[in-house]
C-alpha cells in the first residue's frame, strides 16, 4: 500500500465522501446524486461495469472506500458524455469517473494490467515526448506492453490493418525515427512539469 | 460571401501520415470552396484527447489546452479557434470553461504557462468546424456551392459522441441531432432520418484497450446503416471515422458478417459535391473505397 494511501486513510478515517470531495476532480458534485440511475442506463459499456456510476455514488456515501477505489469500473468510461447530457441534476459524471480513476491510480490501488489504465498512461507518456502524439509508437507500445513475444503476436494479428492504413497513407513507418513534434519542446515540457508539481503539491497538502 | 478567417487547431491525428490526414486534406479543400481561411495555430500541441486524463490528471491536462489557446491569442489575435477533431474541440472548450469557472485553476494554469513564456487569457471562442458550417455558412450556403449533386446516394449520418455531447451544436438535441442529415441533403444525397445509431458510442479510445467490447458496438453502428439501406456512413469525428472503418475486417472475422461499408467525412462529401477531384477530397485515404464518390468525382 502506498504512503499516500495510508496517509489518506488516516486523515479521512470514516469519511470517504469528504476524501472524494477534497481530492477527486469534480468530486464535490457526488453528494448531488439522487440515485435515479439514468447514468447507469445510458452508459454504452454499462454492462461491463461491476458498479455503474449511480452505484459508485452511493458507495462513496456509504464509505465503501476499498470497493470504490479497487474496482476497475471507472476505466470502462469511453468519454461518450451520455451520462452528462442526461443527468437531471447536471452532475459532470464523466469527469468524476475520470477523477476517481486517476485518484485510485495515484494511491496505487488500480488493478494491475487494467488495459485502459495502461493505455491511458502510454498515451500520456507518448504525447509528453514530443508534445504531439506519435501514432505509430502509440500502437507499438500498446502491442508490446506485455512483452516481446505477445507483442509480435499482436502485431501479426493486426498486420492486415497496418498494411491497409499504410496503403491509405494514414500510417507512416518513418514515424518510428522521430515523427511530428512541437518546436518549443523544452518550454512545453517545463510547463507540464510545473503543472504536475502544482497538482502533486495540492494532494500532499490535503494529506 | 465574405471571407471567414479562423485560428485553426488541426490536431495530432490530422498530421501527415496519421489516421485522419485524409480529414485535413478534404477539410482544406472544403474551406477553399467556402472561402474560409484557416490560420494554423503556430506550434500547437496535443490536447490530451479523451484518454490522456489517466496519465495527466487535471491541471497538466488543462495546461495542454491552455497553451494552445494562449498561442492562438498571441499569434491569431481576435480570431475564433476552430477544430476539426471532436476531441480537440471538446478538450479545448472544456479547458476554457474550467479555467473560467475556477479562479485557482486559472492562476495555476498561468503559473505553468509562464514556464513556456506564455499567458492565458481565455477570451477566444472555441468552435467545431461543423458549427462554422451550420451557423456561418448555413445549409443554403452549402447548397449554393454544389456543382455535382450526390444524387441517388443514401448516406447514414453518424454523429457519434463528442461532436454532440456535452456541448453539441446550438439548437440541436443530444438524442437526435439533425445537422448532419441536413448537410447530406444540402449536397444532394438522401439522408436517413431513421438511422437509429447516429449518436451511439464507437468505443472511442477504448477501441484500442478494449477491442472486443468496442467492436461489438461498432458492429451495431454498421449493421444499422445496412438495415437502413445506406451506401455509406458520414461522420464529423476522426476517431469515429477510423473506428467504424478500419475494424470491419476484424468484425467480419468475429461475427461472420460481410461488412464493407465506406465511412467518410462531411468534408469528403462536400469536396466531391463542390466539383473537386478525388485527390482533393482525399478519397485515396479510404481503407474501404467510396467507389460511388470516386465515380462522381471523375465525371
Amino acid at each position: 500500500m502506498s504512503d499516500l494511501n495510508t496517509a489518506m486513510i488516516e486523515k479521512y478515517r470514516s469519511n470517504f465522501l469528504k476524501e472524494v470531495e477534497a481530492n477527486v476532480e469534480e468530486g464535490e458534485w457526488v453528494k448531488m446524486c439522487m440515485q435515479c440511475g439514468v447514468c447507469s442506463g445510458s452508459c454504452p459499456l454499462g454492462k461491463h461495469w461491476d458498479h455503474p456510476p449511480q452505484e459508485i455514488f452511493m458507495m462513496i456515501r456509504a464509505n465503501k472506500r476499498d470497493e470504490v477505489l479497487g474496482t476497475d469500473s471507472m476505466w470502462m468510461c469511453t468519454s461518450c458524455y451520455n451520462c452528462i447530457a442526461r443527468c437531471p441534476r447536471g452532475l459532470p459524471i464523466t469527469h468524476i469517473m475520470h477523477g476517481l480513476a486517476v485518484y485510485s491510480k495515484r494511491l496505487g490501488l488500480t488493478q494491475k494490467k487494467q488495459p485502459t489504465a495502461e493505455f491511458s498512461q502510454i498515451f500520456w507518456d507518448n504525447l509528453m515526448k514530443k508534445g504531439r502524439v506519435n501514432e505509430l509508437k502509440l500502437g507499438l507500445s500498446m502491442y508490446f506492453k506485455d512483452g516481446f513475444g505477445q507483442g509480435v503476436k499482436n502485431a501479426m494479428a493486426n498486420q492486415k490493418l497496418g498494411q491497409n492504413m499504410m496503403k491509405a497513407k494514414r500510417m507512416n513507418p518513418m514515424e518510428f525515427f522521430g515523427g511530428h513534434s512541437v518546436k518549443d519542446l523544452s518550454g512545453f515540457q517545463s510547463m507540464v512539469k510545473k503543472a504536475q508539481e502544482i497538482e502533486e503539491g495540492n494532494l500532499k497538502e490535503a494529506k | 460571401m465574405a471571407k471567414i478567417e479562423l485560428s485553426f487547431y488541426p490536431g495530432c491525428s490530422s498530421q501527415k501520415g496519421a489516421t485522419s490526414s485524409n480529414y485535413l486534406v478534404s477539410a482544406q479543400t472544403m474551406c477553399e470552396e467556402l472561402d474560409i481561411q484557416l490560420n494554423e495555430i503556430p506550434d500547437w500541441n496535443c490536447c490530451g484527447a479523451s484518454i490522456g486524463y489517466g496519465g495527466g490528471g487535471e491541471l497538466p491536462r488543462l495546461a495542454l489546452s491552455a497553451r494552445n489557446i494562449a498561442l492562438s491569442e498571441e499569434h491569431n489575435s481576435g480570431q475564433e479557434i476552430v477544430a476539426t477533431c471532436a476531441a480537440c474541440w471538446l478538450s479545448t472548450r472544456e479547458a476554457k470553461e474550467r479555467l473560467h469557472e475556477d479562479e485557482q485553476m486559472f492562476k495555476d494554469a498561468n503559473a505553468a504557462l509562464s514556464e513556456a513564456g506564455l499567458k492565458y487569457q481565455g477570451e477566444a471562442n472555441v468552435r467545431h468546424m461543423v458549427e462554422v458550417l451550420v451557423e456561418d455558412i448555413g445549409f443554403d450556403g452549402i447548397k449554393s456551392k454544389v456543382k455535382k449533386p450526390l444524387e441517388g446516394l443514401k448516406i447514414a449520418g453518424y454523429v457519434g459522441c463528442q461532436t454532440n455531447r456535452p456541448f453539441g451544436i446550438a439548437g440541436e438535441s443530444f438524442e437526435n441531432p439533425k445537422y448532419l442529415d441536413n448537410i447530406v441533403e444540402a449536397v444532394g444525397a438522401d439522408s436517413i432520418p431513421t438511422y437509429e445509431k447516429k449518436v451511439q458510442c464507437c468505443g472511442g479510445a477504448l477501441a484500442f484497450s478494449e477491442p472486443e467490447k468496442s467492436q461489438e458496438m461498432i458492429k451495431g453502428i454498421i449493421e444499422a446503416a445496412y438495415d437502413n439501406g445506406a451506401d455509406m456512413i458520414v461522420t464529423p469525428c476522426p476517431l469515429c471515422q477510423a473506428n467504424v472503418e478500419i475494424y470491419q475486417d476484424n468484425i467480419n472475422d468475429t461475427y461472420g458478417t460481410k461488412f464493407n461499408m465506406p465511412v467518410v467525412y462531411y468534408s469528403t462529401l462536400m469536396s466531391v459535391a463542390f466539383g473537386r477531384s478525388a485527390k482533393d477530397a482525399a478519397l485515396d485515404g479510404q481503407v474501404i473505397p467510396a467507389k460511388q464518390l470516386e465515380e462522381i468525382a471523375s465525371k
